[in-house]
């Protein structure tokens, strides 16, 4: 960066490296730790698992004692395997229902003139500053049973006994998109918003009706912002826990949920490390997707 | 209106409607004098007094408070850094390494995150009795870690479009690095600085799962607190909070949004002073 060779260099490493340690301390190794906690057996102890390496008299090396063993187990009992399924099901369809809901949102707010635009916008960014666990609660005020909902059908006299709306996969379909809204329409505006109009005109003068104009033209064209709303839907949404636990039943798997019972509800580490691992593995794809995803570059 | 447009405006209106119906809802029913959120009883303040008596929620909310800031803060400065490094230092060894790290935990499920800063707490205690126990300090840190990786997102994005002819140019008059970083660079990136740890605070003071992972007794953050009210049913004094932070959510947004247009309008202005050349 600069000419003075010695001193900057000590500076150019204290940079580099106090965000370095502080990851490599609070980031990698904790995954290291998890890698390793799922290869042991869980026991009664304190904590909760035994040792993946143990140190004999005969040997100074240690010998290795860990085993697949959990791994096995989240293959046998067909409780996790479903769960995973589930999970990614759930967070498809609800980032399937995001874009549909965001993509006029964002359309509008592309094409409004620069005043409307700074309103709307503002209103999209709003709810995802506030606490999304106190969305959620207003969520619950309007679907439960003898919530407002409830309330106001049954003074209708559009039904005669309250419906059953929480607990269901649509409450968490619906808990789903209301958190992740915003994520959703942000990317898309900006990728709106950069669309050349003279292209939509082009596209006019040639005959194209309306609707055929951006399914030819726009739709393509925000591909990008649709992959990476899509993603900053679906990555947070697999792995969720506040809103099945919330408003799913207790029968409905997920597998953020089996993960949190598995370690606060069985106490068994080993397990819940291995579904944390298993997860990840799941989301690798995902994760690169995003990293190389071109609408995301100097956003978020 | 043609068809087309008004098509496009119901549509729209579903998804606007979908994000304030609940929070209207909300905020008119914690001024309900009922109990029963079915019913109501006429128009009361009497669940924010019952809020601000109830030495639980305040105790709670203190504690968030102090992790946000404390961790909004650190988070920001490693932030910093990092975003400088990510943005300004080209190649140099294991930067695929700092580059993933730096963002991962952006993208990271929360329940794995709080897991493995939980066993990393309890591996640490066993090994170098540090940190002694998990309550405040085990949070912000966890808080930190992801604040961290927000922040080098908003800071990279806003020195990549940073005009570094400025910085050249103090070069050339003789400044010197850390002095050019402080003088120059910093000022010029400060609204990112800022709406970085505006992020990181909400952020912080909105995290349940990782909280509840590395959190211990007598630590318990307000959405702690909060989940486990829920959990029992729907009480009125939580519509009360949850209005209160959205009103200063609110007002912090709109107030935000003001200050950004004056500032945009007076940069407007100086450029057209000094395209006339009477700066």
């Amino acid at each position: 960066m600069s000419d003075t060779p010695g001193r900057s260099r000590i500076g150019k490493r204290l940079v580099i490296g106090i965000p370095m340690v502080w990851l490599l301390l609070f980031f990698l190794i904790p995954f290291a730790i998890v890698l390793k906690v799922s290869l042991s057996e869980g026991m009664i102890a304190q904590p909760p698992y035994g040792p993946i390496l143990e140190w004999s008299e005969d040997s100074w090396l240690p010998a290795y004692v860990g085993s697949l063993f959990n791994y096995e187990w989240l293959l046998d009992d067909p409780l996790y395997i479903t769960a995973y399924l589930n999970s990614i099901w759930m967070a498809l369809v609800s980032t399937f229902f995001c874009l549909v809901i965001a993509y006029p949102m964002a359309y509008l707010i592309a094409r409004s003139s620069p005043s409307t635009r700074t309103t709307l916008l503002m209103l999209v960014v709003l709810p995802f500053w506030t606490s999304s666990l106190l969305r959620i609660y207003a969520l619950l005020g309007l679907l439960s049973p003898n919530g407002y909902i409830n309330t106001v059908l049954q003074w209708l006299g559009v039904i005669d006994a309250p419906l059953q709306m929480l607990q269901t996969d649509f409450a968490v379909y619906l808990g789903i998109v209301f958190t992740y809204l915003p994520l959703m329409v942000l990317p898309l505006y900006a990728t709106l918003e950069k669309l050349d109009e003279s292209l939509l005109e082009a596209s006019a003068d040639l005959g194209a009706s309306g609707f055929g104009t951006f399914w030819q033209v726009t739709l393509p064209l925000s591909g990008p912002g649709i992959a990476a709303g899509c993603l900053l839907v679906f990555i947070p949404a697999v792995g969720e826990y506040v809103i099945p636990a919330l408003m799913g039943g207790p029968d409905q798997l997920m597998i953020g949920k089996v993960l949190y019972t598995e370690f606060f509800g069985n106490r068994d580490w080993p397990v819940a490390s291995a579904v944390a691992i298993a997860m990840l593995a799941f989301l690798v794809i995902p994760f690169m997707m995003l990293r190389n995803s071109s609408a995301l570059r100097g956003e978020v | 209106m043609t068809r087309g447009r008004l098509f496009l405006l119901l549509t729209a209106a579903v998804g606007f409607l979908l994000l304030y119906v609940p929070l209207l809802i909300l905020v008119i029913y914690s001024f309900n004098a009922s109990r029963l959120v079915s019913v109501w009883g006429g128009w009361s303040t009497q669940w924010y007094v019952e809020l601000f008596r109830n030495q639980a929620v305040l105790n709670a909310a203190w504690i968030s408070i102090q992790v946000a800031v404390i961790s909004a803060t650190l988070g920001t400065a490693l932030g910093t850094l990092a975003g400088f490094v990510l943005s300004r230092f080209g190649r140099f060894r294991f930067r695929l390494l700092f580059t993933g790290m730096a963002t991962a935990p952006i993208v990271m499920p929360e329940v794995v995150t709080g897991l493995s800063l939980l066993l990393l707490f309890i591996s640490m205690e066993q090994i170098i009795g540090w940190p002694s126990g998990r309550g405040l300090l085990t949070i912000i840190i966890a808080h930190s870690t992801f604040c961290l990786a927000y922040v080098a997102v908003v800071v990279q994005a806003r020195l990549t479009d940073f005009d570094r002819s400025i910085e050249e140019a103090a070069q050339d008059l003789g400044g010197r690095q850390p002095w050019i970083f402080f003088q120059i660079t910093l000022p010029v990136i400060a609204p990112a600085l800022i709406s970085g740890w505006l992020l990181s605070f909400t952020l912080s003071f909105d995290d349940l799962v990782i909280a509840s992972f590395v959190s211990g007794p007598g630590a318990s953050t307000l959405p702690m607190l909060i989940f486990s009210k829920v959990r029992l049913g729907v009480s009125p004094d939580v519509n009360a909070l949850g209005t209160l932070i959205m009103a200063v959510v609110a007002l912090g947004v709109v107030l935000g949004a003001w200050q950004m247009r004056r500032a945009e309008r007076m940069r407007r202005r100086d450029e057209q002073r000094a395209m006339r050349g009477d700066a």
